[in-house]
Protein backbone atom coordinates (compact mmCIF):
# COMPACT_ATOMS: atom_id res chain seq x y z
CA UNK A 1 0.00 0.00 0.00
CA UNK A 2 1.44 3.49 -0.84
CA UNK A 3 -0.25 4.92 2.05
CA UNK A 4 0.64 8.32 1.33
CA UNK A 5 -0.05 8.29 -2.22
CA UNK A 6 -3.50 10.65 -1.43
CA UNK A 7 -1.57 12.85 0.24
CA UNK A 8 1.34 13.42 -2.47
CA UNK A 9 -0.76 13.05 -4.98
CA UNK A 10 1.40 9.92 -6.82
CA UNK A 11 0.62 7.14 -8.68
CA UNK A 12 3.88 5.18 -9.42
CA UNK A 13 2.59 1.72 -8.29
CA UNK A 14 2.34 -0.10 -11.90
CA UNK A 15 5.64 -0.35 -12.51
CA UNK A 16 6.24 -2.03 -8.65
CA UNK A 17 3.65 -3.93 -9.08
CA UNK A 18 4.51 -5.46 -12.12
CA UNK A 19 7.98 -6.65 -10.86
CA UNK A 20 6.19 -7.86 -7.70
CA UNK A 21 3.79 -9.87 -9.91
CA UNK A 22 6.07 -11.40 -11.96
CA UNK A 23 6.60 -14.53 -8.62
CA UNK A 24 4.18 -13.77 -6.49
CA UNK A 25 1.28 -16.98 -6.89
CA UNK A 26 -1.08 -15.89 -4.22
CA UNK A 27 -3.61 -13.26 -3.54
CA UNK A 28 -2.07 -9.91 -4.45
CA UNK A 29 -4.34 -6.42 -2.88
CA UNK A 30 -2.34 -3.21 -4.02
CA UNK A 31 -3.79 -0.07 -2.46
CA UNK A 32 -2.16 3.94 -2.41
CA UNK A 33 -4.34 6.80 -4.32
CA UNK A 34 -6.68 4.74 -6.46
CA UNK A 35 -9.33 7.20 -7.27
CA UNK A 36 -11.10 6.25 -10.43
CA UNK A 37 -11.80 3.08 -12.31
CA UNK A 38 -9.03 3.61 -14.69
CA UNK A 39 -6.66 3.25 -12.09
CA UNK A 40 -7.90 0.27 -10.69
CA UNK A 41 -8.26 -1.08 -14.82
CA UNK A 42 -4.10 -0.04 -14.67
CA UNK A 43 -3.46 -2.33 -11.34
CA UNK A 44 -5.30 -5.11 -12.20
CA UNK A 45 -3.60 -5.15 -15.67
CA UNK A 46 -0.32 -4.79 -14.11
CA UNK A 47 -0.87 -7.96 -11.77
CA UNK A 48 -2.45 -7.07 -8.61
CA UNK A 49 -6.05 -9.28 -7.77
CA UNK A 50 -7.16 -6.54 -5.73
CA UNK A 51 -7.53 -3.25 -4.92
CA UNK A 52 -8.17 -1.38 -1.76
CA UNK A 53 -9.53 2.01 -1.67
CA UNK A 54 -10.49 4.01 1.67
CA UNK A 55 -9.61 7.89 0.44
CA UNK A 56 -11.23 8.31 -2.38
CA UNK A 57 -14.21 5.65 -1.14
CA UNK A 58 -15.44 8.65 0.87
CA UNK A 59 -15.21 11.09 -1.65
CA UNK A 60 -17.30 9.27 -4.19
CA UNK A 61 -18.67 6.08 -2.51
CA UNK A 62 -20.31 5.34 -5.98
CA UNK A 63 -16.91 4.78 -7.20
CA UNK A 64 -17.05 1.67 -4.98
CA UNK A 65 -20.34 0.48 -6.83
CA UNK A 66 -18.87 0.96 -10.22
CA UNK A 67 -15.94 -0.58 -9.43
CA UNK A 68 -17.83 -3.97 -7.66
CA UNK A 69 -20.08 -3.69 -11.56
CA UNK A 70 -17.02 -3.56 -13.73
CA UNK A 71 -14.38 -5.93 -12.00
CA UNK A 72 -16.12 -8.00 -9.29
CA UNK A 73 -16.66 -7.26 -5.97
CA UNK A 74 -13.74 -10.32 -5.03
CA UNK A 75 -11.69 -7.16 -6.35
CA UNK A 76 -12.55 -4.63 -4.06
CA UNK A 77 -11.04 -4.14 -0.92
CA UNK A 78 -12.65 -1.15 1.05
CA UNK A 79 -9.72 0.40 3.94
CA UNK A 80 -10.88 2.21 6.86
CA UNK A 81 -8.34 3.90 8.73
CA UNK A 82 -10.31 4.11 12.33
CA UNK A 83 -9.21 6.53 15.06
CA UNK A 84 -10.67 6.08 18.67
CA UNK A 85 -12.99 9.65 19.80
CA UNK A 86 -13.42 10.64 23.30
CA UNK A 87 -17.25 9.40 23.11
CA UNK A 88 -16.16 5.91 22.77
CA UNK A 89 -16.86 6.06 19.16
CA UNK A 90 -14.61 5.75 16.26
CA UNK A 91 -14.05 8.16 12.88
CA UNK A 92 -12.49 7.20 9.26
CA UNK A 93 -10.05 8.44 8.83
CA UNK A 94 -7.76 8.96 5.28
CA UNK A 95 -4.14 10.08 4.17
CA UNK A 96 -2.78 7.57 6.98
CA UNK A 97 -5.11 8.63 9.98
CA UNK A 98 -3.91 12.40 9.11
CA UNK A 99 -7.30 13.76 7.43
CA UNK A 100 -11.00 13.25 9.63
CA UNK A 101 -14.20 12.60 7.39
CA UNK A 102 -16.59 13.11 9.88
CA UNK A 103 -17.88 9.36 9.13
CA UNK A 104 -18.48 7.14 11.77
CA UNK A 105 -16.23 4.20 10.89
CA UNK A 106 -18.26 1.23 12.13
CA UNK A 107 -21.14 2.48 10.09
CA UNK A 108 -19.11 3.42 7.28
CA UNK A 109 -17.73 -0.07 7.35
CA UNK A 110 -20.79 -1.51 6.78
CA UNK A 111 -21.68 0.64 4.19
CA UNK A 112 -18.70 -0.16 2.45
CA UNK A 113 -19.87 -3.61 2.07
CA UNK A 114 -23.13 -2.45 1.19
CA UNK A 115 -21.79 -0.60 -2.18
CA UNK A 116 -20.21 -3.75 -3.15
CA UNK A 117 -16.52 -3.97 -1.34
CA UNK A 118 -15.74 -7.68 -1.07
CA UNK A 119 -13.67 -7.41 1.53
CA UNK A 120 -12.78 -5.11 4.46
CA UNK A 121 -9.39 -3.50 5.65
CA UNK A 122 -9.89 -2.30 9.11
CA UNK A 123 -7.03 -0.72 10.51
CA UNK A 124 -6.63 1.41 13.78
CA UNK A 125 -4.91 4.34 13.70
CA UNK A 126 -4.11 4.14 17.34
CA UNK A 127 -2.63 1.21 17.86
CA UNK A 128 -0.76 1.10 14.29
CA UNK A 129 2.72 0.34 14.82
CA UNK A 130 2.69 0.49 18.76
CA UNK A 131 2.62 -3.33 18.86
CA UNK A 132 0.38 -3.06 21.85
CA UNK A 133 -2.40 -5.32 20.03
CA UNK A 134 -5.12 -4.88 17.81
CA UNK A 135 -8.22 -3.01 18.47
CA UNK A 136 -10.28 -6.09 19.66
CA UNK A 137 -12.86 -4.03 20.62
CA UNK A 138 -12.76 -2.09 16.71
CA UNK A 139 -12.65 -5.52 15.08
CA UNK A 140 -15.42 -6.87 17.28
CA UNK A 141 -17.93 -4.12 16.23
CA UNK A 142 -17.50 -4.49 12.86
CA UNK A 143 -16.25 -8.44 11.67
CA UNK A 144 -19.45 -10.43 12.93
CA UNK A 145 -21.87 -7.43 11.78
CA UNK A 146 -20.55 -7.44 7.89
CA UNK A 147 -21.19 -10.11 5.54
CA UNK A 148 -17.72 -9.97 4.18
CA UNK A 149 -14.40 -11.17 5.21
CA UNK A 150 -12.92 -8.61 7.33
CA UNK A 151 -8.99 -8.34 8.07
CA UNK A 152 -7.55 -6.89 11.09
CA UNK A 153 -4.56 -4.24 10.66
CA UNK A 154 -2.57 -1.94 13.29
CA UNK A 155 -1.02 -2.90 16.34
CA UNK A 156 -0.23 -7.14 16.09
CA UNK A 157 2.43 -7.16 18.62
CA UNK A 158 2.31 -10.70 20.71
CA UNK A 159 1.49 -13.80 18.53
CA UNK A 160 -1.51 -14.80 21.35
CA UNK A 161 -2.93 -11.34 19.46
CA UNK A 162 -3.22 -13.12 16.07
CA UNK A 163 -6.04 -15.57 17.95
CA UNK A 164 -7.51 -13.20 20.22
CA UNK A 165 -7.96 -10.58 17.25
CA UNK A 166 -9.91 -14.30 15.67
CA UNK A 167 -11.57 -15.80 18.52
CA UNK A 168 -13.07 -12.76 20.36
CA UNK A 169 -13.14 -9.98 17.65
CA UNK A 170 -14.22 -12.41 14.85
CA UNK A 171 -12.09 -11.23 12.42
CA UNK A 172 -11.86 -13.27 9.20
CA UNK A 173 -8.27 -12.45 8.37
CA UNK A 174 -5.35 -10.62 10.49
CA UNK A 175 -2.39 -9.01 8.85
CA UNK A 176 0.76 -7.16 10.53
CA UNK A 177 3.75 -5.63 9.31
CA UNK A 178 5.73 -4.63 12.42
CA UNK A 179 6.10 -8.11 13.87
CA UNK A 180 7.50 -9.11 10.60
CA UNK A 181 9.51 -6.58 9.51
CA UNK A 182 11.73 -6.51 12.61
CA UNK A 183 11.86 -10.51 12.46
CA UNK A 184 10.39 -10.46 15.98
CA UNK A 185 8.33 -13.44 14.72
CA UNK A 186 7.82 -15.26 11.67
CA UNK A 187 4.96 -16.39 9.41
CA UNK A 188 5.53 -20.04 10.53
CA UNK A 189 5.19 -19.21 14.13
CA UNK A 190 2.21 -17.40 14.01
CA UNK A 191 0.48 -20.12 10.96
CA UNK A 192 1.78 -22.63 14.30
CA UNK A 193 -0.10 -21.12 16.75
CA UNK A 194 -3.03 -20.34 15.23
CA UNK A 195 -3.04 -23.71 14.45
CA UNK A 196 -2.54 -24.92 18.02
CA UNK A 197 -5.67 -22.43 18.89
CA UNK A 198 -7.69 -24.70 16.47
CA UNK A 199 -8.13 -21.63 14.32
CA UNK A 200 -8.24 -22.95 10.37
CA UNK A 201 -5.26 -21.44 8.84
CA UNK A 202 -3.30 -22.87 5.84
CA UNK A 203 0.20 -24.43 6.68
CA UNK A 204 3.44 -22.86 5.29
CA UNK A 205 5.17 -25.51 3.51
CA UNK A 206 9.01 -25.65 3.73
CA UNK B 1 10.32 -25.68 -7.82
CA UNK B 2 13.65 -26.57 -8.54
CA UNK B 3 15.30 -25.65 -11.75
CA UNK B 4 14.90 -29.51 -13.63
CA UNK B 5 10.48 -28.35 -13.33
CA UNK B 6 11.16 -25.31 -15.07
CA UNK B 7 13.18 -26.78 -18.07
CA UNK B 8 10.32 -29.85 -17.82
CA UNK B 9 7.81 -28.41 -19.87
CA UNK B 10 10.48 -27.32 -22.68
CA UNK B 11 8.53 -23.73 -23.90
CA UNK B 12 5.58 -26.18 -24.58
CA UNK B 13 2.96 -24.15 -25.89
CA UNK B 14 -0.12 -24.17 -23.48
CA UNK B 15 -2.82 -21.75 -25.16
CA UNK B 16 -4.96 -19.34 -22.63
CA UNK B 17 -8.59 -18.30 -24.32
CA UNK B 18 -8.69 -14.28 -23.89
CA UNK B 19 -12.58 -13.57 -24.21
CA UNK B 20 -12.81 -10.39 -21.88
CA UNK B 21 -12.74 -12.82 -18.66
CA UNK B 22 -10.96 -11.30 -16.36
CA UNK B 23 -7.30 -11.20 -15.24
CA UNK B 24 -5.62 -13.51 -17.35
CA UNK B 25 -2.03 -11.66 -16.25
CA UNK B 26 -1.69 -14.51 -13.29
CA UNK B 27 -2.67 -17.76 -15.38
CA UNK B 28 0.22 -16.26 -18.22
CA UNK B 29 2.66 -15.67 -15.37
CA UNK B 30 2.01 -19.17 -13.86
CA UNK B 31 2.22 -20.76 -17.26
CA UNK B 32 5.69 -18.94 -17.87
CA UNK B 33 6.86 -20.08 -14.20
CA UNK B 34 6.67 -23.81 -15.07
CA UNK B 35 9.04 -23.19 -18.23
CA UNK B 36 5.94 -23.30 -21.36
CA UNK B 37 4.66 -20.58 -23.19
CA UNK B 38 1.81 -18.82 -22.69
CA UNK B 39 -0.17 -18.20 -25.99
CA UNK B 40 -3.71 -16.33 -25.66
CA UNK B 41 -6.01 -16.31 -28.03
CA UNK B 42 -9.40 -15.11 -28.78
CA UNK B 43 -10.23 -16.61 -32.20
CA UNK B 44 -11.90 -19.78 -33.59
CA UNK B 45 -8.29 -20.60 -35.49
CA UNK B 46 -6.38 -20.33 -31.86
CA UNK B 47 -8.39 -22.41 -30.23
CA UNK B 48 -8.47 -25.19 -32.59
CA UNK B 49 -4.74 -24.97 -32.91
CA UNK B 50 -3.95 -25.56 -29.48
CA UNK B 51 -2.60 -28.72 -28.25
CA UNK B 52 -3.14 -27.50 -24.46
CA UNK B 53 -6.21 -25.01 -23.82
CA UNK B 54 -7.06 -23.34 -20.48
CA UNK B 55 -10.21 -21.51 -20.14
CA UNK B 56 -10.09 -19.40 -16.96
CA UNK B 57 -12.73 -17.15 -15.84
CA UNK B 58 -13.56 -14.32 -13.34
CA UNK B 59 -17.21 -12.69 -12.91
CA UNK B 60 -20.65 -13.87 -13.79
CA UNK B 61 -22.03 -16.70 -15.57
CA UNK B 62 -23.26 -14.86 -18.29
CA UNK B 63 -21.24 -12.77 -18.93
CA UNK B 64 -18.80 -15.18 -19.28
CA UNK B 65 -20.40 -17.19 -21.76
CA UNK B 66 -21.33 -13.83 -23.52
CA UNK B 67 -17.41 -13.28 -24.11
CA UNK B 68 -17.38 -16.60 -25.66
CA UNK B 69 -20.13 -15.87 -27.89
CA UNK B 70 -19.19 -12.66 -29.09
CA UNK B 71 -16.06 -14.01 -30.49
CA UNK B 72 -17.62 -17.34 -31.84
CA UNK B 73 -15.37 -19.62 -29.53
CA UNK B 74 -18.56 -21.93 -27.91
CA UNK B 75 -18.60 -23.88 -30.77
CA UNK B 76 -14.70 -24.23 -30.95
CA UNK B 77 -13.35 -24.95 -27.52
CA UNK B 78 -16.62 -27.74 -28.06
CA UNK B 79 -14.71 -29.00 -30.84
CA UNK B 80 -11.36 -29.13 -29.36
CA UNK B 81 -12.76 -30.56 -26.33
CA UNK B 82 -14.52 -33.42 -28.93
CA UNK B 83 -11.09 -34.21 -30.25
CA UNK B 84 -9.22 -35.71 -26.95
CA UNK B 85 -7.30 -32.89 -26.10
CA UNK B 86 -6.89 -31.57 -22.55
CA UNK B 87 -8.89 -28.89 -21.49
CA UNK B 88 -8.76 -26.95 -18.43
CA UNK B 89 -11.45 -24.29 -16.87
CA UNK B 90 -10.52 -22.10 -13.68
CA UNK B 91 -13.41 -20.57 -11.12
CA UNK B 92 -15.70 -19.52 -13.56
CA UNK B 93 -13.76 -20.86 -16.73
CA UNK B 94 -14.57 -24.63 -14.51
CA UNK B 95 -18.23 -23.71 -14.18
CA UNK B 96 -18.36 -22.74 -17.84
CA UNK B 97 -18.37 -26.57 -18.73
CA UNK B 98 -21.22 -27.29 -17.35
CA UNK B 99 -24.34 -27.50 -18.60
CA UNK B 100 -26.59 -24.74 -17.05
CA UNK B 101 -25.96 -22.15 -14.53
CA UNK B 102 -28.76 -20.26 -12.25
CA UNK B 103 -26.59 -17.38 -11.48
CA UNK B 104 -29.24 -14.19 -11.83
CA UNK B 105 -31.15 -16.31 -14.37
CA UNK B 106 -30.45 -19.97 -16.36
CA UNK B 107 -27.89 -19.92 -18.93
CA UNK B 108 -26.77 -22.19 -20.52
CA UNK B 109 -22.85 -23.64 -20.44
CA UNK B 110 -20.55 -25.36 -22.59
CA UNK B 111 -22.44 -28.51 -21.58
CA UNK B 112 -19.09 -30.81 -21.32
CA UNK B 113 -19.50 -31.98 -18.03
CA UNK B 114 -23.66 -32.66 -17.30
CA UNK B 115 -24.36 -30.99 -14.82
CA UNK B 116 -25.77 -27.42 -12.82
CA UNK B 117 -23.97 -24.66 -11.17
CA UNK B 118 -25.50 -23.62 -8.40
CA UNK B 119 -25.54 -20.88 -5.07
CA UNK B 120 -24.18 -21.42 -1.85
CA UNK B 121 -26.69 -21.06 0.91
CA UNK B 122 -27.28 -17.58 1.50
CA UNK B 123 -26.08 -16.66 4.88
CA UNK B 124 -29.02 -15.75 6.73
CA UNK B 125 -30.33 -19.62 6.11
CA UNK B 126 -26.91 -20.86 7.46
CA UNK B 127 -26.06 -20.19 11.73
CA UNK B 128 -22.31 -20.93 11.30
CA UNK B 129 -20.26 -18.46 12.84
CA UNK B 130 -17.86 -16.81 10.22
CA UNK B 131 -19.86 -18.06 7.05
CA UNK B 132 -19.69 -15.03 4.55
CA UNK B 133 -20.36 -15.96 0.67
CA UNK B 134 -18.68 -15.40 -1.58
CA UNK B 135 -16.03 -17.85 -0.15
CA UNK B 136 -13.35 -15.46 -0.52
CA UNK B 137 -10.12 -17.32 1.01
CA UNK B 138 -8.41 -20.75 1.06
CA UNK B 139 -10.24 -23.95 2.18
CA UNK B 140 -8.69 -27.42 2.05
CA UNK B 141 -9.90 -30.10 -0.69
CA UNK B 142 -10.22 -33.68 -0.51
CA UNK B 143 -10.33 -36.54 -3.30
CA UNK B 144 -13.76 -37.43 -4.03
CA UNK B 145 -13.34 -40.47 -3.75
CA UNK B 146 -10.42 -43.09 -2.72
CA UNK B 147 -7.64 -42.79 -4.78
CA UNK B 148 -10.07 -40.40 -7.22
CA UNK B 149 -6.70 -37.94 -7.70
CA UNK B 150 -4.75 -40.81 -9.10
CA UNK B 151 -3.74 -40.20 -12.90
CA UNK B 152 -4.70 -36.55 -12.84
CA UNK B 153 -3.53 -33.21 -12.99
CA UNK B 154 -3.97 -33.38 -8.87
CA UNK B 155 -1.73 -36.99 -8.81
CA UNK B 156 0.71 -35.40 -6.49
CA UNK B 157 -1.56 -33.20 -4.48
CA UNK B 158 -1.42 -34.18 -1.01
CA UNK B 159 -5.30 -34.77 0.20
CA UNK B 160 -6.18 -31.76 2.22
CA UNK B 161 -3.89 -29.30 0.58
CA UNK B 162 -5.31 -25.83 1.42
CA UNK B 163 -6.27 -23.87 -2.07
CA UNK B 164 -7.64 -20.32 -2.92
CA UNK B 165 -11.18 -19.67 -3.63
CA UNK B 166 -13.59 -16.56 -4.54
CA UNK B 167 -17.10 -18.00 -5.55
CA UNK B 168 -20.92 -18.09 -4.53
CA UNK B 169 -21.75 -20.75 -7.13
CA UNK B 170 -20.42 -23.89 -7.60
CA UNK B 171 -21.08 -27.01 -10.11
CA UNK B 172 -23.59 -30.43 -9.09
CA UNK B 173 -22.01 -33.12 -11.68
CA UNK B 174 -24.97 -35.10 -12.71
CA UNK B 175 -22.50 -38.20 -12.53
CA UNK B 176 -20.51 -38.62 -8.80
CA UNK B 177 -17.74 -40.19 -11.07
CA UNK B 178 -16.94 -36.44 -12.53
CA UNK B 179 -16.15 -34.87 -9.03
CA UNK B 180 -12.26 -34.67 -8.41
CA UNK B 181 -12.24 -32.87 -5.37
CA UNK B 182 -14.48 -31.83 -2.72
CA UNK B 183 -14.43 -28.70 -0.46
CA UNK B 184 -16.66 -28.45 2.91
CA UNK B 185 -17.64 -24.64 3.60
CA UNK B 186 -20.41 -23.59 5.92
CA UNK B 187 -22.27 -27.34 6.79
CA UNK B 188 -22.10 -27.79 2.48
CA UNK B 189 -19.97 -30.56 0.49
CA UNK B 190 -19.05 -29.01 -2.53
CA UNK B 191 -17.29 -29.85 -5.80
CA UNK B 192 -14.33 -28.25 -6.09
CA UNK B 193 -12.46 -29.64 -9.12
CA UNK B 194 -14.39 -32.11 -11.83
CA UNK B 195 -13.08 -33.94 -14.29
CA UNK B 196 -14.71 -35.96 -17.60
CA UNK B 197 -12.15 -37.91 -19.59
CA UNK B 198 -10.16 -34.95 -21.15
CA UNK B 199 -12.22 -31.93 -19.79
CA UNK B 200 -11.16 -30.48 -16.10
CA UNK B 201 -11.77 -28.08 -14.21
CA UNK B 202 -10.44 -26.10 -10.51
CA UNK B 203 -13.26 -24.30 -8.53
CA UNK B 204 -10.30 -22.89 -7.21
CA UNK B 205 -7.59 -20.74 -8.63
CA UNK B 206 -4.38 -23.12 -8.88
CA UNK B 207 -2.53 -19.62 -10.09
CA UNK B 208 -3.26 -18.16 -6.34
CA UNK B 209 -2.93 -20.98 -4.97
CA UNK B 210 0.69 -20.75 -4.22
CA UNK B 211 3.77 -23.81 -5.40
CA UNK B 212 1.02 -26.32 -4.67
CA UNK B 213 -1.43 -24.55 -7.40
CA UNK B 214 1.20 -23.96 -9.72
CA UNK B 215 2.75 -27.89 -9.93
CA UNK B 216 -1.57 -29.05 -10.55
CA UNK B 217 -0.99 -26.50 -13.61
CA UNK B 218 2.58 -28.19 -14.31
CA UNK B 219 0.74 -31.87 -14.01
CA UNK B 220 -1.80 -30.31 -16.43
CA UNK B 221 0.54 -29.20 -19.18
CA UNK B 222 2.44 -32.37 -18.62
CA UNK B 223 -0.68 -34.07 -20.30
CA UNK B 224 0.10 -35.47 -23.88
Amino acid sequence: MDIVASLYERNNLTEIVKEAAKNIFIPLTVGGGIRKIEDIDAILRAGADKVAINTAATKTPELITKAAKRFGSQCIVGSIEAKRQNDGTWEAYTDNGRIRTGLDAIGWAKRLADLGAGELLVTSVDNEGTASGYDFDLIRKIAPHVPVPVIASGGAGKIKDFSRCVLESKADAVSCAHLLHYNETTIAQIKKHLAEERIGVRQTYG
Amino acid sequence: MDKNDKDKHNDKIITIVDAGLGNLGSVRRAVEHIGATPNLVSSPEGISQARHLILPGVGAFRDGMEGLRERGLIDPIRDYAKSGRPLFGICLGMQMLFSQSEEFGEWDGLDLIPGRVVGMEPVERVNLPGYKVPLIGWNSIKPARDGAWRGTFLGSTTPGTEVYFVHSFFAKTKMPEDVLAVQEYGGQTMCAAAKRRNVMGTQFHPEKSGEVGIAMLSAFCGLP
